[in-house]
């Protein structure tokens, strides 16, 4: 606990340091990165719409982890599952408000696939997890990239006009979520309701029931939880697969939220699936210590872009992010280091 | 033009764009042997690219930045090494920390910087021409380099016969920052000759995917630095030349390429058996 304040301390110490070097006032970065997402209730709106995806990918990471699975290719998962909702909103004739209910089960269930056939590589020829989710996040954007790019895919209707952009045509409004609640200034997007449920659903199974014991005894220690009956290929199959429909999940929420033009882009994932995963490094696993973490890096997102205004480019949140991770990685290892 | 004069062209713009990734390839193949499957190769290049835009510009010499892209890729393969291979902290999640840190940091640093720009100097390729060979002695043939992928295939027996695993890798990854500094900074200084956000843009893992498409050896992992190079100048040449092609097809033909190699040649390869595994602390 101690040694992590003091990484804390350090981290915040060098990146006030980074900002007075180059010219700029700690504080004055302090107080827009404050006021850019928690100064009223615009900006809190805002933050809470990108807490929303950040948790669903860190609660996925947390799970294929606590499996022992080191899955990295969340920032393709998050797209394919914006890909298949943005098909399935667009092409499916479903009727009313259930459309944003197919829509978000067909991202979950893309994505799912996605992440599994890594698992299926890795049964089959023995291909490394890590490796094969990375290079699937790659392949992903690509995907992506056709899919928007090609006319008889997913391409925007030219409608007359000489220039087409790579994006699909907006979503109907049955595919979006809306905000739950009425409160003055207010909007809280029906997406942070889809992110806390998986949150704390997977943080109860994974401390209390039978599933969940395996799980983590899977990834504690594979070999013992073979000899105990576990189905470790399956298992961590399953793992893997959740972990992708959760990230899907994500895709959906930015492409059915405000964040998003509501058509599917290139850059619709926004980097947020390579922030998501770090969000469950620093919650060291947790699903439920992700909450809060996913609320501090949704800060330092709405806030980032206030930065600008004092002159900090607004690059400075991914340094802070990166050091937060250091400052809470370092220290169990340094704690294990000096006890050794 | 001519088809003799585009293909002609292309081939040396291939060459052109091959060219960083082979000399982090060198790099990175020895991290890997070693046992280390090193994602941060990213951070070494986009670093080194940055240190050796701003070093070449302060100083006017192309050499000096060359050299500074060298030493800012072995500090990043140091810290790597220090926190995956003495504290023991994954070294996928050190590898993920590493590249959003360095990547946030030139963005923050150029946005804040004049930017530099200087004529390209290509004469250092010319180094390619020793480093290949000596990494190829140095990796297969060396007492060192015996140690070294003993310590990727089977980091306990090494530790038993007293090789000292972690300190191995800890070499290799440094080796790896300094070759892989050595292709960013050859990228900023030798081709572009300004440093621009993000300027290296995934070379790093088109890097990694080269040596798993080379199957752990590094004739052919150069030549999948070589194919990559010529998928990349196609993909720039052929909108020109009148030919349709389908972009995406061939951004995402390393990657293809690297899986498909894993799972169709698989019991062939070379991997280490330790590869991306810790090895214990008895070890060090």
């Amino acid at each position: 606990m101690i040694r992590t304040v003091a990484a804390l301390v350090v981290a915040l110490a060098l990146s006030s340091l980074l900002i007075t070097v180059t010219g700029g006032s700690p504080p004055a970065a302090l107080q827009a990165l404050v006021r850019g997402s928690l100064g009223d209730a615009t900006a809190v709106s805002l933050t809470l719409l990108y807490a929303a995806p950040l948790l669903l990918i860190a609660v996925g990471a947390c799970v294929s982890a606590r499996a022992g699975v080191f899955n990295i290719g969340q920032e393709g998962q998050v797209l394919i599952g914006a890909l298949a909702g943005a098909a399935v909103g667009l092409r499916l004739a479903v009727p009313g408000p259930a459309l944003v209910v197919v829509v978000l089960l067909a991202s979950a269930l893309a994505a799912g696939l996605w992440a599994w056939l890594s698992s299926l590589m890795h049964r089959l020829r023995g291909v490394d997890i890590v490796v094969s989710t990375l290079l699937m996040a790659f392949l992903a954007q690509q995907v992506v990239a056709f899919a928007v790019n090609t006319p008889w895919l997913l391409q925007e209707s030219r409608l007359g006009r000489a220039t087409v952009l790579p994006q699909t045509n907006k979503l109907p409004a049955d595919a979006l979520l809306g905000s739950i609640g009425h409160y003055p200034g207010l909007q809280i997007n029906a997406g942070l309701l889809i992110a806390a449920v998986p949150a704390i659903l997977v943080a109860v199974v994974l401390a209390r029931t039978r599933w969940g014991f395996r799980i983590t005894m899977l990834g504690l220690n594979p070999l013992a939880a073979q000899h105990s009956g576990v189905r470790v290929g399956a298992l961590s199959g399953v793992a893997l697969a959740i972990s992708g429909a959760l990230a899907g999940l994500a895709g959906a929420v930015l492409l059915t939220s405000p964040l998003s033009t509501n058509r599917l882009q290139p850059g619709t994932s926004l980097g947020i699936g390579w922030d998501g995963l770090l969000v469950a490094l620093v919650a060291r696993n947790r699903p439920l210590l992700a909450i809060p973490v996913a609320g501090l890096f949704a800060v330092l997102r709405s806030g980032g872009s206030f930065l600008a205004a004092t002159g900090v480019p607004s690059y400075l949140v991914d340094v802070v992010k990166a050091l937060l991770v250091l400052a809470f990685v370092a220290p169990p290892a340094l704690k294990r280091w000096s006890s050794a | 033009m001519s088809l003799a004069g585009d293909i002609e062209t292309v081939l040396f713009s291939g060459v052109r764009l091959a060219a960083p990734l082979a000399f982090a390839a060198c790099g990175e193949y020895l991290a890997e042997r070693a046992g280390t499957l090193n994602i941060s190769v990213e951070a070494m290049m986009l670093g080194a690219a940055f240190g050796a835009v701003a070093v070449a510009g302060l100083t006017g010499s192309g050499l000096a930045g060359l050299l500074a892209g060298i030493l800012i890729g072995a500090l990043i393969g140091l810290v790597h090494g220090v926190l995956a291979h003495g504290l023991t902290v994954n070294t996928f999640v050190v590898g993920l920390v590493l590249n959003a840190l360095v990547l946030g940091l030139t963005s923050y640093l150029i946005a804040t910087a004049t930017p530099l720009s200087r004529p390209p100097e290509r004469w250092p390729l010319l180094s390619l021409l020793v480093i290949i060979p000596s990494t190829w002695w140095l990796v297969d043939r060396s007492r060192w380099g015996l140690e070294l992928r003993a310590a990727g295939e089977n980091p306990q027996a090494a530790a038993m016969t007293g090789i000292r695993v972690n300190l191995r890798r800890r070499q290799a990854l440094l080796w790896c920052g300094a070759l892989s500094g050595l292709g960013g900074a050859y990228l900023a200084v030798g081709e572009v000759g300004s440093f621009n956000q993000n300027m290296t843009a995934g070379r790093g893992y088109l890097v990694i995917a080269a040596v798993i498409f080379g199957g752990w050896r590094l004739a052919r992992t150069l030549v999948g630095c070589a194919l990559f190079g010529l998928a990349d100048a196609l993909r720039l040449a052929l909108p020109a030349l009148g030919v349709t092609v389908n972009s995406q097809l061939l951004i995402s033909a390393p990657y293809l390429l690297a899986l498909l190699a894993m799972l169709l040649f698989a019991s062939r390869h070379n991997q280490p058996h330790a590869l991306g595994r810790p090895s214990p602390r008895s070890g060090v």
